[in-house]
């Protein structure tokens, strides 16, 4: 699947990158030092957008192309930023004939956001995931860490706001 | 090396042991098929066309990166393999744009060489859903079409050593060579070199193609056409029709150009000389008068691209004369439209250039001495090959014919433009004969020839110590840029260009496939076509062109004049805002 690449602002701030940087600094002369730079970067900001990769590039002197190449090749890395708070929705097989489609379109109808992407407030985001193992629960979605289960559409409205 | 002995379609053979399967069947006869692989430069062996059997082996294996051993039976042309690399060939078809009829590489496609040699009956056998792409048209220079990508990666690897600005982004099916976050060619770092074109094996990436525009000019009554021929065009010309690579088709080329239609038909190495004079002078004015050093060349507009971009604090370091292209659109506007009557805005001005990023350099700023741009179209070296088989000009059957006069003169100096050092060594040859006021006997300065990527020398001319310093290749480039910012060299003077191996390998010669330059030094003989000419010739320091005499006794002056930097002078700027 092609990755969403944000559209938001990028929010990085001065002491973020000197972070990346002082991690970069104890690393770039080890081979194959670029991708734990890559989730480090990650962790820092919550997802690689251009100004993430053009930092690493310039550090590591190679080209913002060979970056992203490997940016948009590995699932883990997102080019869009989590919100507050990641909503994810499981579509494993069992959540999905269970109706967990319903959830995302509803969840995409009241925030005006597809999975991948994140609010312009940065409140929240949406993801799709695949199972998490709670299929007795189907369908089932995640805010951070809080696990809400047997859902059914409108669930989802009571669900957005006590994050509001 | 030893040899190991290993076995090949039964034949016993004994090979050294660091050969490829590839290279260990090449002395066998056998040239097996490859898509992806670049000797030394990209050995991936990813495409899979390349499979041969190997006893014992659990699968089939990748002829380009296994290495030979000891007692190995290959076999390159089994059932097993042939129905293997077909397969592979009709997978590749079923994601693949197939108007062949209307491409520009039919004929030249490595993709559909490889179909027709391996019997592929039904190309659309395995069609189903397509990789969705867009033609990327945003740079002056090419068309990137993914339609009909293969993914070998091969331009990857020849923009590696360039800039890096493209690569394989996403995953799977939607897997695709591009830039960063989507951006168009023309947002990135891009230095319009082409090297990517002459390495792609199908019809994915192309130049723009300007031979229709150059058509309509010539058939249009109220233009006076004029076209100039870079050196490196003629080193390589005959290799479209067929001729042995090396062959120097100057004759034939100024005699097909005439047929076409063309007016005048002028050399660039005139305008070469004419750099040489102003470079020179250049050069010893700001040695002499503690100007900016090193002094760089600026005949190389991929290099230019890249200073702008990578090196803007390097820029007052670039001479400030024109390229000889531009120089002669210059010269062509002002002086010989004033000498003849016609006015510029009459002359519609050609060059063909063994180069791509030409194309940027005609629409740069300062590039119009005479209110009007100095060039109206370029053309490259397979363009001009388009035109004259469109034309049906029987090409080798053609006499050798003279340039115009009088701007076709030229000199050895000239014509040796087209290679890596040549700019350096026609510059020393006129600045030693200018500083000791002699006209030297010795003046082929063979320290600067050569393939290599850095040259270095140093000259002691009348008591003053040169330190120079020849670059090709951006990666090139970059070493010895950081050497002089970090005090490690001190060089007085720099030729770099930017293609590798300078003009004969510009990104818009004759397309050749990665077995030809495994097995053949493409580069290598292109540049003695060169020297050799260089060689032949009566003149060869550009400050003996009698033609260089007239033009600045009627025109110009003298080097460096007032009215020499107006007219055959430019000025950069930094570009920092591109993504690298």
């Amino acid at each position: 699947m092609l990755k969403k690449i944000s559209s938001l602002p990028f929010n990085g701030t001065p002491e973020q990158e000197a972070q990346l940087v002082k991690f970069i600094d104890g690393i770039r002369t080890q081979q194959g030092c670029l991708m734990p730079i890559m989730q480090e970067a990650q962790s820092i900001y919550g997802y690689l957008p251009l100004e993430v990769q053009q930092i690493i590039a310039r550090e590591l002197e190679i080209s913002v192309e060979e970056v992203y190449g490997i940016s948009t090749f590995y699932a883990q890395f997102a080019l869009s930023p989590k919100g507050k708070y990641n909503i994810s929705v499981c579509l494993g097989t069992a959540c999905y004939v269970k109706g967990a489609q319903a959830l995302v379109d509803r969840i995409t109808q009241i925030l005006g956001i597809g999975p991948d992407e994140c609010t312009a407030d940065g409140m929240f985001s949406l993801e799709a995931c695949r199972c998490i193992g709670a299929c007795g629960l189907a369908p089932v979605l995640t805010v951070n860490d809080d696990v809400y289960g047997r859902l059914v559409e409108k669930d989802v409205d009571d669900i957005i706001k006590k994050y509001q | 090396m030893e040899n190991v002995n290993i076995t090949i379609n039964g034949m016993p053979l004994s090979v050294p042991a660091n050969y490829t399967i590839l290279e260990a069947a090449r002395l066998a006869g056998i040239e097996i098929p490859t898509l992806c692989h670049m000797k030394g430069k990209n050995e991936i062996g990813a495409c899979r066309i390349c499979v041969v059997e190997v006893e014992r082996a659990r699968s089939l294996v990748a002829a380009c990166v296994m290495p030979v051993s000891e007692g190995m039976v290959i076999k390159t042309n089994s059932p097993k393999v042939m129905q293997s690399r077909k397969m592979t060939v009709e997978l590749l078809l079923s994601n693949h744009n197939r108007s062949c009829l209307q491409c520009v590489r039919s004929g030249n496609c490595e993709l559909q060489t490889l179909a027709y040699e391996f019997g592929v009956e039904d190309a659309g056998c395995f069609d189903g859903v397509k990789t969705e792409s867009v033609e990327d048209k945003s740079a002056a220079h090419l068309i990137r079409d993914n339609s009909k990508c293969i993914l070998c990666r091969r331009c990857v690897a020849a923009c590696k050593t360039q800039t890096a600005v493209i690569g394989a982004n996403n995953r799977g099916f939607d897997s695709a060579i591009g830039s960063c976050f989507n951006m168009d060619l023309n947002d990135v770092a891009c230095i319009s070199c082409g090297q990517c074109i002459n390495v792609c094996p199908t019809g994915a990436l192309r130049e723009r193609d300007d031979t229709q525009k150059v058509f309509d000019a010539i058939n249009d009554p109220t233009k006076h056409v004029v076209i100039q021929t870079a050196p490196a065009v003629r080193a390589a010309l005959g290799e479209e029709f067929g001729m042995e690579i090396g062959t120097n088709v100057e004759g034939k080329m100024v005699a097909a150009l005439r047929r076409l239609g063309f007016d005048k038909v002028f050399d660039t190495d005139f305008a070469a000389d004419l750099t040489i004079m102003e470079e020179a002078t250049e050069f010893l004015d700001r040695v002499q008068n503690g100007g900016t050093l090193p002094l760089i060349t600026s005949c190389s507009p991929g290099w230019i691209r890249y200073c702008e971009q990578f090196y803007p604090d390097m820029i007052d370091n670039l001479s400030s004369c024109k390229s000889p292209q531009q120089m002669f659109g210059a010269v062509i506007k002002t002086y010989y439209a004033e000498k003849n009557g016609i006015d510029p805005k009459d002359i519609f001005s050609v060059s063909v250039m063994p180069c791509t990023a030409k194309k940027y350099e005609i629409a740069r700023d300062d590039q119009s001495a005479a209110g009007v741009p100095d060039l109206d179209a370029t053309i490259t070296t397979r363009e001009l090959a388009r035109m004259i088989k469109k034309a049906r000009i029987q090409f080798t059957k053609l006499p050798d014919e003279e340039y115009d006069n009088p701007l076709g003169a030229d000199t050895g100096a000239a014509v040796i433009f087209g290679v890596t050092g040549g700019v350096m060594e026609a510059a020393l040859r006129t600045a030693v004969d200018t500083l000791t006021g002699k006209d030297n006997e010795n003046y082929e300065f063979t320290e600067v020839r050569g393939l290599e990527g850095v040259k270095e020398a140093t000259y002691n001319v009348n008591g003053l110590e040169v330190n120079v310093a020849v670059a090709s290749g951006a990666d090139n480039a970059k070493k010895v840029l950081d050497a002089v910012k970090n005090g490690e060299k001190n060089y007085h003077f720099i030729e770099i260009m930017g293609c590798p191996g300078g003009c004969i390998n510009g990104g818009g010669q004759p397309i050749h496939t990665q077995s030809e330059w495994a097995t053949i030094d493409i580069k290598a003989l292109r540049a003695k076509a060169l020297y050799d000419q260089d060689k032949s010739m009566a003149i060869r320091k550009s400050h003996k062109n009698p033609m260089i005499k007239t033009i600045y006794d009627e025109y110009f002056e003298k080097p460096g004049s007032h009215k020499a930097h107006k007219i055959l002078h430019t000025s950069y700027k930094a570009q920092t805002n591109t993504i690298k």
